[in-house]
């Protein structure tokens, strides 16, 4: 059996298929205005038997196309899960929100906490930051991992933090500590949720910002311990949609 | 519904501002409790009175008046309903459930109070509330500082306030200083009437009160069935709906209901599905029309079997003994009946957490849901500690902090969602 799965995200969309548990076709593209429009396009030259939709545009889709949703929480767990039987929690940083999903012994989610109300501490807060200091995104945690300890971004919030940012560069600092110490402050806000919920470990980290190499290595040396790093932590989400596609069905409620 | 524009001019009420908001109102009752499918047909009564909310059950209370009652209008289940109905007035809660004129309100309260006083403050400002305008005497106490501090304020705008203090613990001289509260408030009420209270009149309204209380009681018990057989959002409304209607009249149609309930349970037909996922409330109180967390909850096809809450059982749970014989007695009685509610304003609070525990078996919930009112100190600080006594138990706990806007919508569902996936 083929099984799908969608993850509508503020800023992507990845779409994931699977064939006895083998990923067959994976693909990502930007929500952008019309992210109906781009799932149909996403979806328009594979095949599945089931597919199944999540992330914060799930609702969208299963208007659009009667799709069956699962909340991101849900797919990150089984997703996690499926990819490594064993993890015990998963942090998710995306481009809008930030989660910690804690993970019984049986696979099952039993706790979530999210930061989805501002951009603080999310990929969205990095981007801005980015912005700021004239790198691209992707090249930000590289920067950073040249940079040096000893300067602190107070602001949680980004647009404090972006003026933040300014007066630290007129005052002469390295656009690299600077990066660094951005890092720091995102690194501090993941690590407090991940504490408010007393997480078990091993610990996978997901989402976009999984990529930046500064933010794992931060994160890592906060918590003391390796932490699991999926091939394509983007997918994480699709791919348990798809994983739950395969186990759906309709609610007797 | 009749035209009652003379009434609500009367009252002085602001047109615009009132149609507005029960345009707003009627939508919101339309999509939240009309789309919801297999009703108790005892709920047709309880639509007919919101329907008529702000008008036949205004003329009905005008009515009162000119007979020569006085209408005493309160905030808190700790304004004593039994000595109100005793001294030959009627009660009515002044609900705070919607955000309105709130720029209006922050030119008075600091942005950081919580919505539920912003919005008696905006019903005044907006002058949409006839409940307000229609009360001879309106009641503040004094429980959480956001009240105590905002009614400094409110009192200047309205000609006819009347702060009662309350106690924060429940010590023997709490308690003194509540009987001491209670007393001036019957000396306060004897004056407005001319008339004083006797130990009938207080029997008789202790049996008023008890008897709704009980039918609340009753309500409550039926929806341990499962499947339950009446949804969370309609149980709420009823609870809601004991603040404003008159209390005999409410008792019987509650009673009502719960025969029609005891029936559909006999047969297992319910309002929602067996083995729907079952979920507590507890926390701040959900005052009409604040329906928002609830049919998010009810729209994932979970249901809701109890509000541990003001408007729902901790304001109701508790009967006054009626057995004494003399005034003194009787008062004592009500203070004792009283100091049991267990608000977040009291310290400590142990019987709060007891009470969530108790209530999520009884009622055979799967998770508890912390519904805490962004800038409630009181009810927020505690979720905290409920949630680590409740997680020791193995109840899943979900925390929520929001405030009347729909702005959060999206990402409250996406909350909700999550956590009734855990509990099913
Ligand atoms: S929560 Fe506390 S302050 Fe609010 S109505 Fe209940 S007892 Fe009164
Ligand atoms: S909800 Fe909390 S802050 Fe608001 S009035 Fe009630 S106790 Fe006070």
């Amino acid at each position: 059996m083929r099984v799908a799965g969608i993850d509508i995200g503020s800023r992507s969309i990845e779409l994931i298929v699977l064939e006895d548990g083998q990923v067959v076709h994976s693909k990502q593209a930007e929500s952008g205005y019309n992210p109906i429009e781009r799932v149909k396009e996403l979806i328009s030259d594979v095949s599945f038997d089931k597919i199944m939709a999540t992330g914060y545009g799930r609702g969208i889709v299963e208007v659009a196309f009667d799709y069956p949703t699962v909340t991101e929480i849900k797919a990150y767990g089984a997703g996690a899960t499926a990819l490594y039987p064993g993890v015990r929690s998963v942090l998710d940083i995306g481009g809008q929100d930030t989660k910690v999903i804690s993970i019984n012994e049986m696979g099952k989610v039993v706790k979530f906490e999210m930061n989805d109300k501002c951009a603080a501490g999310t990929g969205k807060f990095l981007e801005m930051m980015a912005t700021s200091l004239g790198y691209q995104a992707q090249t930000l945690g590289a920067a950073a991992q040249k940079g040096t300890e000893g300067i602190e971004i107070n602001s949680m919030c980004a647009v404090f933090a972006e003026s933040e940012v300014t007066s630290l560069l007129a005052k002469g600092c390295d656009r690299n500590d600077i990066a660094l110490a951005i890092h720091q402050s995102v690194c501090r806000r993941a690590i407090g949720m991940i504490r408010r919920q007393n997480i078990s470990t091993p610990l996978m980290f997901a989402g976009g910002v999984a990529n930046n190499t500064c933010m794992v290595q931060l994160l890592k040396e906060a918590l003391g311990e390796d932490i699991i790093i999926p091939e394509n932590p983007q997918f994480v989400g699709a791919h348990g949609a798809a994983i739950l596609a395969s186990q759906y069905e309709p609610t007797p409620y | 519904m009749a035209d009652y524009t003379q009434m609500w001019t009367d009252l002085g009420l602001n047109h615009d501002n009132h149609n507005a908001l029960l345009d707003n109102l009627g939508q919101a009752y339309q999509s939240i409790f009309m789309t919801q499918e297999n009703r108790p047909e005892g709920m047709s009564y309880f639509d007919f009175v919101m329907s008529e909310a702000h008008g036949l059950r205004i003329q009905e209370l005008r009515e009162e008046q000119e007979a020569g009652r006085k209408i005493i209008g309160s905030f808190c289940v700790f304004v004593p309903e039994e000595i109100i109905l005793a001294a030959g007035c009627t009660a009515v809660g002044l609900c705070a459930g919607a955000d309105f004129a709130q720029e209006e309100v922050e030119k008075v309260l600091p942005r950081n109070t919580c919505s539920l006083i912003k919005s008696f403050f905006g019903f005044k400002l907006g002058k949409v509330c006839p409940y307000m305008e229609v009360s001879d005497m309106i009641v503040g106490e004094n429980t959480c500082d956001g009240k105590k501090k905002s009614f400094e304020v409110f009192k200047e705008m309205v000609p006819n306030f009347y702060q009662m203090d309350l106690p924060q613990t429940k010590t023997p001289m709490a308690r003194h200083m509540l009987k001491q509260e209670f007393k001036s408030f019957v000396e306060k009420l004897e004056e407005m009437t001319g008339k004083r209270i006797t130990i009938e009149d207080l029997k008789q309204g202790i049996a008023t009160v008890n008897a709704k209380r009980q039918a609340l009681r009753r309500l409550s018990m039926l929806r341990a069935a499962d499947p339950a057989p009446i949804s969370g959002l309609d149980a709420l409304l009823i609870n809601q709906i004991a603040f404003l209607d008159n209390p005999i009249r409410f008792t019987e149609k509650v009673n009502a209901i719960c025969d029609e309930l005891e029936l559909l349970i006999k047969e297992t037909k319910g309002a929602k599905k067996a083995k729907a996922p079952r979920v507590l409330i507890s926390g701040c109180p959900m005052a009409i029309p604040n329906w928002k967390l609830p049919s998010i909850i009810e729209s994932t096809g979970a249901v809701i079997v109890g509000e541990e809450s003001c408007i729902g059982e901790r304001g109701q749970r508790n009967l006054t003994d009626d057995s004494a014989d003399s005034l003194e007695g009787l008062m004592n009685a009500i203070v004792d009946r009283y100091l049991k509610i267990d608000c977040a304003v009291f310290t400590p609070n142990q019987e709060r957490v007891n009470h969530i525990k108790e209530m999520s078996q009884q009622y055979n919930a799967d998770g508890v849901i912390h519904y805490g009112l962004q800038f409630c100190q009181p009810y927020i600080m505690e979720s905290f500690s409920v949630e680590k006594e409740l997680e020791k138990q193995n109840i899943s706990v979900l925390r929520l902090e929001t405030d009347y806007s729909q702005e959060d919508m999206g990402q409250l569902s996406t909350r909700v969602e999550a956590f009734v996936e855990i509990i099913k």
